[in-house]
């Protein structure tokens, strides 16, 4: 681990919801367990994030939605990245996502999904665990 | 003075003696339960309060009578012993034959205002078949694209007879005119039309970031509408100058009451730059705060903000109407405190945080539903909520008698606590050139978003606690039915919109957009040009385009 460079981490907020404090919480959190992190900011949509992704040179992309547009939005971030050759970038969210949803992201590429409660702690030890530098 | 200056010395003797000879002793051999105890806020919590705690607390000056300046013990005299305050449940979802359905239920079972959700898309001033509306139609509110949704939504709810709060900010003006041209098609005159647009743009930037034009363009626009209801549409409330939102954004509630006074102070003084006598337009003015958990401190921070802002009303905008110096408010119990682990709790939580905004002197107010972490609510659990209300209303005995907590050395020290602080915030937006200065050097928002920081880090390492998610933890827990909103609710809302598109008059669209946009670059009045092209059917998103081109538009810094 010693030689690999920090992990490169870019915090999404796709569609038109405002809530930023999930998405801000989660990105100083990853920030501060040595993460490289770049913040979008608010209202991008998924054609803004995946072009982000490539330039950045990320290993990841978190995303958060609030506004129940899930379904659509984060599949178009996952799609959006195999169409540029970048299918290798992770893709992984949070929000308010119905139980009921998760497994149809999941099965369209999202690889891993936080509900509500979740600590940040866990979201961090996900990451270490889950993501490598590429 | 409340105390006699003898008797005050005695009672400082004999708390001193106490806290040495009976509190410290014992706690010497039996610890405190936590080594700090302080507030959700994580502001310090004394003990024990006496009359030593208020000092020279001057109760005309600090309390007063209900009614009378400063209004710290509400702003009517009879308060519920008069009237309750009114139950207002925010609903909207799908499309508008959907809310309008909602809305008949609510005003069935005993609610007594109306209070519209819309979508993302009118939100943020796109209509349903815009690209960027892909997925969201529907889903966090009712979807309004023109004067036919409204129409939908409001059919055979007579506009005389309810008041109706709409949460929009960016569209604020378009949405109130199309509820004018509504009321005119019941015969309902603008005049005789109540309720509430929240029209609080300065909060977007701080906090719910639902924005559209950058802030000075804005606040343009809501001069604009201040000038036009003050003459046309005089019960209306034209800002709900909104704490809700910054609350949850994740600040303490001190910040809360200073942010959100700050943007009330920005407003009057827009609208006195705009060369309105204060007067005229102040007593319109409302609030709406946030129903968090902190019992005490939610009390002492809604009595705090009527005393504060009586104050600065009087003597910083030398107002002479007394309506003027009233500080009434909406509020909302607190959507973050709920929790998706054990839902049912939620409805425990939401009851404390209503009780917190009666005794608080609250005028209206929305209790959250126990699903509201996972979706919109169903009705079966809005029904739950509004019960929850009514209990509080009729069977607890709380509204019997005006301010019961009036007059606790606690809630007394508290209220003075979070007025100082919130002062301190106020003097620092002074200094640093007003809120509109503040927002954009991102004071506010960078305060804010430390908060929400300190308190997640404290929930993580169980300083706070949430029942059900960072102690008594279930592993297996049942799940709730929610509410879902299917995506044909999309398909239908632009089949809808395309329908309004072909059969209005084109030319005459074309022609009050051409309108809208001469008044914005100079200097017409834009609310009255929004309330004829409304009735021509110029749909909200083509209304805001038009804007757009020349106001520009506000984009996110991006701010960690």
């Amino acid at each position: 681990m010693a030689e690999q460079r920090k992990l490169r981490i870019l915090v999404a907020k796709p569609g038109l919801d405002g809530h930023d404090r999930g998405a801000k919480v989660v990105a100083r959190s990853l920030r501060d367990a040595g993460m490289e992190v770049i913040y979008t900011g608010l209202h991008q949509t998924p054609e803004m994030i995946v072009s982000t992704a490539i330039q950045e040179d990320v290993d990841a992309v978190g995303l958060s939605i609030m506004s129940g547009a899930h379904n659509v939005l984060m599949p178009a971030v996952v799609e959006g990245l195999r169409a540029k050759g970048a299918g290798e970038i992770a893709v992984f969210g949070g929000g308010i996502i119905p139980d009921d949803d998760v497994a149809p992201l999941k099965a369209k590429g999202v690889r891993e999904i936080f509900t509500p409660g979740t600590s940040t702690e866990h979201i961090v030890t996900w990451v270490q665990e889950n993501i490598r530098p590429r | 003075m409340l105390f006699d200056r003898e008797a005050l010395k005695q009672i400082i003797r004999q708390k001193e003696s106490w806290t040495r000879d009976e509190l410290e002793r014992l706690l010497a051999k039996s610890p405190p339960r936590l080594s700090r105890f302080s507030t959700i806020s994580d502001k310090e919590i004394p003990p024990l309060c006496t009359p030593a705690d208020l000092g020279d607390f001057d109760h005309d000056a600090r309390l007063g009578l209900p009614g009378r300046y400063p209004y710290t013990r509400g702003v009517q005299p009879s308060m519920y012993r008069g009237r309750l305050w009114t139950m207002r449940q925010f609903a909207g979802f799908g499309t508008p034959e959907d809310t309008n359905k909602r809305y008949r239920y609510l005003l069935g079972q005993g609610q007594t205002g109306l209070s519209v959700a819309f979508h993302y898309p009118t939100l943020m001033g796109y209509d349903s078949d815009h690209p960027r509306s892909r997925g969201e139609v529907g889903k966090c509110g009712v979807a309004v694209d023109s004067l036919r949704d409204m129409e939908v939504i409001f059919d055979g709810i007579p506009l005389d007879k309810v008041t109706t709060s709409m949460t929009i900010n960016g569209p604020a003006g378009i949405l109130l005119a199309m509820y004018i041209a509504v009321a005119e098609k019941q015969g309902v005159r603008p005049d005789q039309i109540g309720g509430t647009i929240q029209n609080d743009i300065l909060k977007e930037y701080i906090a719910q970031k639902s924005w559209i034009f950058p802030p000075r363009p804005s606040m343009r626009i809501i001069t604009d509408i201040l000038a036009y209801c003050t003459e046309r549409v005089p019960r209306w409330n034209t800002i709900s100058i909104s704490g809700y939102h910054i609350r949850e954004a994740g600040s303490t509630a001190a910040q809360e009451l200073a942010f959100t006074l700050a943007d009330g102070i920005g407003y009057v003084q827009a609208g006195v730059e705009a060369g309105l006598d204060v007067d005229a337009f102040a007593p319109r003015l409302s609030y709406f705060f946030n129903a968090h958990s902190d019992f005490f401190e939610e009390i002492a921070k809604y009595r705090a903000a009527r005393r504060m802002w009586a104050r600065f009303m009087r003597e910083r905008f030398h107002a002479k109407d007394e309506a003027s110096w009233k500080l009434r408010f909406h509020s909302q119990t607190a959507g973050c405190s709920l929790t998706a682990q054990q839902p049912l709790n939620n409805v425990v939580r939401t009851a404390l945080q209503a009780l917190s905004a009666v005794l608080g002197g609250t005028q209206s107010l929305h209790t959250n539903s126990l699903d509201e972490t996972l979706a919109l609510p169903t009705e079966e659990s809005v029904t739950v909520a509004l019960r929850t209300q009514q209990i509080i209303a009729e069977e607890s005995g709380v509204p019997n008698n005006i301010d019961p907590l009036g007059g606790s050395y606690f809630v007394e020290w508290l209220t003075d606590q979070l007025e100082a602080e919130a002062q301190r915030y106020i003097d620092k937006i002074d200094e640093l050139g007003g809120i509109i200065r503040a927002i954009e050097l991102g004071f506010p928002q960078k305060e804010i978003g430390d908060a929400a920081y300190h308190y997640q880090l404290q929930l993580e390492k169980r300083e706070k606690v949430v029942v059900g998610v960072n102690k008594y933890v279930m592993k297996e827990e049942r799940p709730i039915p929610t509410l879902k909103i299917e995506e044909e609710v999309e398909r239908r809302q632009v089949a809808a919109l395309q329908e309004v598109k072909r059969k209005r008059d084109a030319a005459a669209v074309q022609r009050h957009l051409a309108r809208i946009e001469a008044a914005a670059r100079g200097s017409g009045n834009l609310m009255a040009e929004f309330v004829e092209a409304v009735k021509v059917y110029c749909t909200q998103g083509e209304i805001i385009q038009t804007l757009k081109g020349v106001f520009g538009e506000h984009k996110d810094p991006g701010m960690l």
